[in-house]
């Protein structure tokens, strides 16, 4: 070991050390905050329904879904015809991607980052994640989109959401790491939804990312207990074919 | 250590019972395998009904439009090409196209709609070995098919020749008249191409 | 019946479908006490035949481009009809071949199945196991994600620490690419899995050449009956291994679909949340770390502040295994009729690996990371090279003539 790696080996374990004194290591990789469980049921028709409503009127200027095509609606209840006039807010055809309606290049230019694409942001980052973020911006002077967010510090993205949800301030000196987020916002400017509502429209939203991120999700747990109780029936029959069997060995 | 020793009856059923349950599983766990090589959601998509316009069709002329990745012909026929449908009758191999593939409402002389009897609409796609015949819409020499050429399409491919209606004519390689595919109008200008049911 | 018995007939006359039945089957005699640890060969073999199966139908969909290889694995997970089951078998089943691997390697280290006249089944198998990181090593690009990506990144520059044009051949550009992806697509698709696929079966035609090894390490060819030849203590793999093998079949099968129906990510270690985000040449995702199956030997990576020994040890780490056969130098095989000291160092080593594993998952600022690294890393290499010593010293049991 030379000297610069043994310097570089003892910062770490004093870093380290700190961190854990802070007792923060198991929440560094949320920003220092807990994640709020979101309530979510992904076999609710009408919640997805809203979510998409919400994800078309919100999220689809500024975030694509270009590995989802707009016929995937019709697999939440919904019509083609219901789709095209109420969900399709461009002349796209139903058969075609959720591209994003903003140029990429604009985008780098006033974001500084392209908007992530949304199709599987679900996977990525879950769901808890997902629904704790879209309710913790925060105003913040210093940032030059006067937002902030606890979750995911020195946000590229304005809260978008703001006219519903209201505009919330952050209190340092209450937020100890590792305390609940929502102790340390307070809403000071009322939006148009309640916080009750506001939180159900971010359920909802986040219950379609859930869904869009992997349509199949649903099929796949029901098939799966189907398979569990034919493999368990397998399991019996063969179990008693080896003991017959090993009968003559025993 | 022989199986008779043994309950024969318990043995050969718990055999039976395990060779069953095992021969299920298999062809449960084969089926999912076998569906993903049907066209995929993103083919079926692709392949739901196509609208067209086909108010800017001069008469005498042809457009090509593209469904299931097949060209869909919209042909305005002009009132003598019509005349001449009913004169070709003794050339045709079936005239009244009762084994060739079309909806119930194109099962006429004009293998078109009673709404628009003159347009035209047929897959482009020879009923011999799938080439993608050429309009050769002209009477006579004009469309170097010889003199006595009544207007029609024509097979590159192996020289089948087909009338304006797109019925095949006697001797050629290709048994049947061209296909044509379901469509219903949108309006008087548009049409929609694989879909009998109007606005769906 | 009659036909059946005509028609076999005729093909034993041209091809040896009885007698090889007979050989490796109906007459192939293993000993009679095999326990739990003695299903994961065959379980392997499945998760083999199940790997290129379902690879098969992934590559009718999946591109090897750098531009839609992202998308077609979207694209497999959405429109192809049960495509994401034939997906999730797949990143399961490579998982679970390792899981299946490691604990048939352990039977073999519990039951010295390494020991002579074994050492060439060994030696295959190591074989196959370095074939088998190599195929997952190279089937984790394709995703073309993030993890696949900067894994594939990190790996590549192990090599450039050594030989920077050998990395440079190795990825046919200055950066991973599309040129690497091509390449590594070809090497998964074909060129490994026929290597894998010889190697397994000159593993089982040397296994079959020597006979099976069991828990109390016994040569049951050694005590044969008189009139027939049979080993004493020996049965027909066919009826009485084969019905086993069925019902130990199911039951991985059981854990298997568990997986890919509930649990398809398996909490980020079979799919990383990472990979969900295509790949981007320019940003290296905050914290990375290899699948879980290559943990262990890149936390030795790791642990040693050199780079270029990092590499060498880690090389070390894996082939050392080969050696196994000449390192041990103890009595008897089983772990049953060995002595304390092999127990321990047995013990010690399974648990230093598992400390390993965890630790090349662990973020290497964390203080303990790379300490508690180091000192298991010094108990892996402690027990293989210590081990001409303890096993001699080590006070055995005296091993039985017969299986009882």
């Amino acid at each position: 070991m030379n000297t610069s790696s043994w310097k570089k080996w003892m910062t770490r374990w004093i870093s380290g050390l700190l961190l854990v004194v802070a007792g923060s290591v198991a929440l560094a990789n949320q920003g220092g905050v807990k994640l709020d469980h979101a309530p979510i049921d992904p076999s609710d028709k009408a919640s997805l329904q809203r979510g998409a409503q919400h994800f078309m009127n919100y999220c689809l200027t500024c975030h694509g879904a270009q590995y989802v095509r707009f016929d995937l609606l019709t697999r939440i209840g919904l019509t083609e015809d219901q789709v095209k006039k109420n969900l399709i807010l461009t002349d796209a055809k139903i058969a075609d991607y959720m591209t994003v309606v903003l140029n990429p290049k604009d985008a780098k230019a006033w974001f500084g980052v392209p908007p992530p694409d949304l199709s599987v942001e679900a996977r990525v980052r879950g769901a808890d994640w997902l629904y704790t973020y879209l309710r913790s911006f925060y105003r913040d002077d210093q940032r030059d989109s006067g937002w902030n967010n606890l979750v995911f510090r020195q946000v590229a993205m304005p809260h978008v959401l703001y006219e519903l949800q209201g505009e919330q301030d952050i209190k340092a000196e209450e937020g100890k790491p590792g305390e609940h987020h929502v102790a340390t916002l307070v809403l000071t400017k009322p939006g148009k939804l309640s916080p009750k509502e506001y939180d159900q429209f971010t359920a909802d939203l986040v219950n379609y990312l859930v869904f869009m991120a992997e349509p199949d999700q649903q099929t796949r747990i029901r098939i799966g207990y189907g398979v569990m109780v034919f493999l368990a029936l397998a399991f019996v029959i063969t179990r008693a074919l080896k003991h017959e069997y090993w009968k003559d060995i025993h | 250590m022989s199986e008779a020793q043994s309950v024969p009856g318990r043995r050969r059923f718990l055999v039976g019972a395990t060779v069953t349950i095992g021969a299920v599983g298999v062809a449960a766990i084969g089926t999912p395998f076998v569906l993903s090589m049907l066209p995929s959601a993103r083919a079926r998509a692709a392949g739901g009904p196509v609208e067209a316009d086909f108010s800017k069709i001069e008469p005498g002329m042809m457009i090509t439009q593209e469904w299931r990745g097949q060209p869909i012909w919209l042909v305005n026929r002009t009132p003598e090409m019509m005349a001449q449908l009913a004169k070709n009758a003794g050339l045709l191999s079936d005239p009244d196209s009762s084994d060739s593939e079309q909806p119930e409402y194109c099962k006429n002389i004009n293998r078109a709609t009673t709404e628009h009897p003159n347009l035209f609409v047929a897959v482009g796609i020879c009923t011999h070995l799938g080439c993608s015949p050429v309009d050769k819409m002209k009477v006579g020499e004009g469309s170097g098919m010889g003199s006595d050429w009544p207007g029609g399409f024509f097979c590159p491919c192996h020289g089948s020749k087909y009338d304006m209606s797109g019925r095949v004519f006697k001797g050629m390689p290709a048994p049947l008249n061209l296909r044509i595919p379901p469509y219903s109008f949108l309006s008087n200008a548009r049409l929609l191409v694989g879909s009998d049911k109007k606005g769906a | 019946m009659k036909a059946t018995s005509r028609l076999l007939g005729w093909i034993d006359a041209r091809f040896p479908l009885t007698s090889v039945w007979k050989e490796h089957l109906s007459e192939y005699y293993a000993p009679k006490n095999f326990n739990f640890w003695y299903y994961f060969g065959s379980l392997a073999m499945l998760v083999l035949v199940i790997q290129i199966v379902t690879g098969i139908f992934l590559t009718m969909n999946y591109k090897p481009d750098a531009r839609f290889a992202f998308a077609s694995v979207e694209y497999i997970m959405r429109d192809v009809d049960y495509g994401w089951l034939i997906r999730y078998m797949h990143s399961t089943g490579a998982s679970m071949f390792f899981v299946v691997v490691y604990l048939h390697m352990m039977r073999g280290l519990m039951y010295g199945s390494y020991r002579k006249p074994r050492e060439l089944i060994w030696i295959l198998g190591m074989a196959i196991y370095l074939c088998l990181m190599a195929e997952a090593f190279f089937g984790y690009l394709l995703p073309w994600g993030q993890m696949s990506y900067w894994g594939a990144q990190v790996i590549v520059s192990l090599v450039d620490a050594i030989s920077p044009p050998v990395a440079l051949w190795i990825r046919g550009d200055y950066v991973i690419g599309d040129a690497t992806l091509n390449r590594f697509f070809a090497f998964h698709v074909i060129a490994l899995p026929l290597v894998l696929v010889m190697l397994v079966f000159m593993h089982i035609v040397a296994l079959h050449e020597v006979g099976s090894n069991n828990p109390d390490g016994i040569e049951i060819k050694e005590k044969k009956d008189p009139v027939t030849g049979i080993p004493l203590d020996g049965i027909p793999f066919h009826p009485y291994y084969t019905v086993k093998d069925i019902m130990g079949v199911v039951g991985f099968l059981a854990v298997y679909f568990g997986i890919i129906f509930f649990a398809p990510e398996m909490g980020g270690y079979f799919l990383e949340d990472n990979n969900f985000i295509p790949a981007d040449p320019l940003k290296t995702p905050l914290h990375i770390s290899p699948v879980w199956y290559f943990t262990p030997f890149y936390a030795i990576l790791r642990a040693i502040p050199q780079k270029q020994l990092g590499v060498l040890a880690m090389g070390v780490a894996v082939v050392i295994f080969f050696l196994l056969p000449w390192l041990d130098r103890g009595l008897v095989k089983s772990i049953r009729y060995r002595g304390n000291l092999f127990k321990v160092a047995l013990g010690l080593f399974v648990l230093a690996f598992l400390i390993l594993g965890y630790m090349g998952t662990q973020d290497p600022s964390l203080w303990y990371v790379n300490p508690v690294s180091r000192v298991c890393a010094l108990v892996y290499f402690g027990f293989f090279v210590l081990m001409p010593i303890y096993t001699r010293l080590d006070k055995t049991k005296p091993v039985p003539g017969r299986v009882v």
